[in-house]
C-alpha cells in the first residue's frame, strides 16, 4: 500500500542530467511559449472547476442573487440568506446530516476495524466465507436494495421496533461496508507478526491488543477509512430519502431538494444551504486529503 | 465452534512454555475463536439485518404481486416480464448505457488531460490539484443544484450568458429533451474527472523517466510517448478504473434525481429513477423488486467479470 506512493517519489527525487523529460508532456520549467500555453490551460482548468464554487458562496452572501445574475464577488454582502435558512429550519436539517455522519462514520469505523482484525490477523475456519461476504456488501448498495430496505427499516425483525424517522435509520445500515473493512484489513496485514508475539507473550488480551498495539500502528488507514467513509455517508441521498417519515428527517442534502421546490425562498437562501452542506465535507477534505490520496492510489493500483 | 488442533493461533506455536498441556492449549484455542467470531459480531449483524435480509427479501418479492392488506399472490416470473416488455423500461436502459458509457469514458479522457497538464512537484500545481478536487469532495446532490443554477435556461443564465459571447445561441439544458441527457452527462463528467485524475497521476510517477528521456533521443514526437510509453504504463489501473466506473454508473441515481427526475417527458429515465419511481410512488413493489434483482445480477457479472480481468492481468 505505501510502496507504490514512495516507489516514484524516491524516483524523481534525484533530478537527472536532462531533466527535460519531467513528465509525460515534456513541460518545461523555463519561461517560454511552453509555459505560457500551460498556464493558460491551468487557468482554464481553474475556472472550469473552482468558480462554480465561488459563484455558490457569493451568491448565499449576494442579497439579490438570482441564477441570472450569479457574480464572483457579493454585489451587496448581506446574511439576510442565511437569517431565512434559519427560519427554513436548515440548521436541523445541518444537524441531522451532522448527527447521521458522526454516528454512522464512528459506527462504521468500529465495525470495520473489529471485522479487519478478525479478518487480518488471525486464521480460522470459514474464513474466506466471510471475507467474500464482506466483498458482497459492496455490491449491495442501498440503491439496489432500497426498496426491501425500506421495509425493513419499517419494522426491524426480532427487535421489533421500526426505525423510520429516526436516524438509526442511516446510521445502522451504513455502519457495514465492505470497503473500509477491506482496506483496514489490506492495512493491518502488513503489521509484522512479531510485534504482536511479543505482546501475547506479556499476556496481552484481545482488546488491550487491538486498541494498543495494533490500532495506533494504523493511524494512516483509520485516516483512510474515515475520509472514505464520511464521503459516503455524507453523499447519501436515497436512504435518508427513504428511511423519513417527514421532511423534518431529511439530511441536508435531501433537504435542499423541499427548498429548490419551495417558490417562496429564493435560490440565496437554496445557495446558502448548498454552502452549509459543502463546508463540512471541504474541512474533512482539507484536514485529511493525505489520507484521501493514498486511499485513492492504493485502491487503484490494488484493483 | 470446532475443538479440534485446527491451527493453533501463532503464538501457542512459538511459545515453548504453554505447549505441553493439551487440555489448557485447547481452552486456549477455544478462547481464541470465541474472541474470533466475537469481534466479526458487530460487521455479521449489520451485514446480516441491511444487506442480506434485505437482498433475500428483494428477491422473494420479486416473484409475488405484492397487495398490502390482501395478501401476496405469487406471480412466478410476471414481473420479470413486465420490466422486460415495458417500454419505458427499455428506453430508461438506453439512458442508462448512453449515460454509463458518456460519463465514464468522458470522466476517463478529461481526467486523463488534467493528469498531462497537472503533473509535476512544483507547489503551484498541488495547489492546484487540491483546487480541482473539490467536485469529488462535494456531496452529489449538492453539485447537482449548483448545476441546475449554471445550467439556468434563460438567455442570462450563468452558461447560457458563457455561450453568449461566444456567440452561441441560448440552450434549454435540462429543459430540453435532446439536451437533457448531454447536461447530465457533462456534470458526471465534471465530478467525476479529478478523481480519475488522482489515479492516473499516482500512475504516472510510476513510469520510467530514463523512458522517457531516451525517447527524446530517439526524436519521437509528443504522441508517440505517450502512446508507446505512458499509455502501456497505466494500461493495468485503466482497466481496472473503468470498469468500477461502469458498474457504478449503472445504479446512477443521485444526480439524475436531483437534475432533472427522469424529465423532462421521461427524456433522462434511467434505470435507477424508473425502479423508485415504480417502487415508491407507485407501490409496484413486486415489478420494482424485479427491476432490482435484474440489475443485482448484472452488477454481479460486471464484478466477477473485473475480479476475473484483475487476476489475469496479475498472472500476466
Amino acid at each position: 500500500m505505501t510502496d507504490t506512493a514512495s516507489r516514484p517519489r524516491a524516483l524523481t527525487a534525484k533530478p537527472s542530467a536532462g531533466a527535460r523529460f519531467d513528465t509525460a508532456l515534456g513541460w518545461s520549467p523555463r519561461v517560454g511559449p511552453n509555459m505560457i500555453l500551460r498556464i493558460l490551460l491551468c487557468v482554464l482548468v481553474f475556472c472550469i472547476f473552482a468558480l462554480p464554487f465561488m459563484a455558490i458562496i457569493s451568491g448565499a452572501f449576494d442579497r439579490n442573487s438570482s441564477p441570472t445574475d450569479i457574480s464572483l464577488l457579493p454585489k451587496s454582502f448581506t446574511l439576510r440568506n442565511f437569517e431565512a435558512a434559519t427560519q427554513q429550519g436548515l440548521w436541523g436539517y445541518l444537524l441531522n446530516s451532522l448527527v447521521v455522519a458522526g454516528g454512522g462514520l464512528l459506527l462504521q469505523m468500529t465495525v470495520s476495524v473489529f471485522a479487519a482484525y478478525s479478518l487480518s490477523r488471525k486464521k480460522f475456519r470459514g474464513q474466506a466465507l466471510v471475507l467474500l461476504l464482506v466483498l458482497m456488501t459492496m455490491m449491495l448498495p442501498e440503491e439496489i436494495i432500497g426498496i426491501p430496505l425500506s421495509l425493513v427499516l419499517g419494522d426491524l425483525p426480532l427487535l421489533g421496533i421500526s426505525l423510520r424517522g429516526s436516524v438509526l435509520a442511516v446510521i445502522l445500515p451504513v455502519g457495514i461496508w465492505g470497503f473500509s473493512i477491506f482496506i483496514m484489513s489490506e492495512f493491518m496485514k502488513e503489521i509484522p507478526g512479531e510485534i504482536e508475539e511479543a505482546a501475547r507473550l506479556d499476556g496481552v488480551g484481545e482488546f488491550r491488543m487491538l486498541f494498543t498495539i495494533i490500532l495506533p500502528l494504523c493511524k494512516p488507514a483509520l485516516g483512510v477509512i474515515g475520509i472514505f467513509g464520511f464521503m459516503m455517508v455524507w453523499d447519501q441521498y436515497l436512504l435518508p430519502l427513504i428511511a423519513a417519515n417527514d421532511p423534518s428527517d431529511y439530511t441536508l442534502t435531501v433537504a435542499l431538494s423541499v427548498l429548490r421546490n419551495d417558490t417562496t425562498v429564493g435560490p440565496g437562501v437554496l445557495l446558502a444551504g448548498a454552502l452549509m452542506a459543502m463546508v463540512p465535507s471541504l474541512l474533512v477534505y482539507l484536514f485529511l486529503q493525505r489520507s484521501m490520496i493514498r486511499g485513492i492510489t492504493s485502491g487503484a493500483t490494488k484493483g | 465452534m470446532t475443538t479440534a488442533p485446527t491451527k493453533p493461533a501463532r503464538s501457542l506455536t512459538r511459545a515453548p512454555d504453554t505447549g505441553q498441556e493439551p487440555a489448557r492449549r485447547k481452552r486456549r484455542n477455544g478462547k481464541q475463536l470465541l474472541a474470533i467470531w466475537l469481534f466479526l459480531v458487530p460487521a455479521a449483524v449489520l451485514g446480516l439485518y441491511f444487506k442480506f435480509i434485505p437482498m433475500v427479501e428483494g428477491i422473494r418479492l420479486s416473484f409475488f404481486k405484492v397487495q398490502p392488506f390482501l395478501g401476496d399472490v405469487f406471480v412466478g416470473l410476471d414481473n420479470y416480464i413486465s420490466v422486460l416488455t415495458d417500454a419505458r423500461f427499455m428506453e430508461a436502459l438506453g439512458h442508462t448505457v448512453v449515460l454509463g458509457v458518456t460519463q465514464t469514458l468522458g470522466a476517463l479522457v478529461v481526467g486523463f488531460a488534467l493528469a498531462l497538464l497537472l503533473e509535476g512537484q512544483a507547489r503551484s500545481l498541488w495547489i492546484l490539484r487540491t483546487t480541482i478536487f473539490l467536485p469529488v469532495v462535494t456531496a452529489l446532490a449538492v453539485v447537482g443544484e449548483i448545476w441546475r443554477i449554471l445550467y439556468f435556461p434563460t438567455a442570462d443564465g450563468p452558461l447560457n450568458s458563457i455561450l453568449g459571447w461566444l456567440g452561441l445561441g441560448p440552450l434549454q439544458f435540462l429543459n430540453g429533451t435532446d439536451t437533457a441527457l448531454w447536461s447530465i452527462a457533462v456534470v458526471g463528467i465534471w465530478s467525476g474527472a479529478p478523481y480519475n485524475m488522482v489515479i492516473i497521476l499516482a500512475g504516472l510517477t510510476g513510469v520510467d523517466r530514463s523512458l522517457y528521456e531516451s525517447a527524446g533521443v530517439d526524436g519521437a514526437t509528443i504522441w508517440q510517448r505517450l502512446r508507446y510509453i505512458t499509455l502501456p504504463a497505466l494500461r493495468p489501473s485503466l482497466v481496472i478504473v473503468l470498469t468500477l466506473a461502469a458498474i457504478r454508473s449503472l445504479r446512477s441515481f443521485t444526480e439524475v434525481y436531483v437534475l432533472t427526475g427522469g424529465g423532462p417527458a421521461g427524456s433522462t429515465e434511467v434505470w435507477m429513477t424508473r425502479m423508485y419511481s415504480l417502487g415508491f410512488q407507485r407501490n409496484d413493489i413486486g415489478v420494482a423488486s424485479a427491476a432490482a434483482v435484474l440489475l443485482l445480477v448484472v452488477t454481479l457479472l460486471l464484478t466477477l467479470g473485473t475480479q476475473l480481468l484483475g487476476k489475469r492481468k496479475a498472472a500476466l
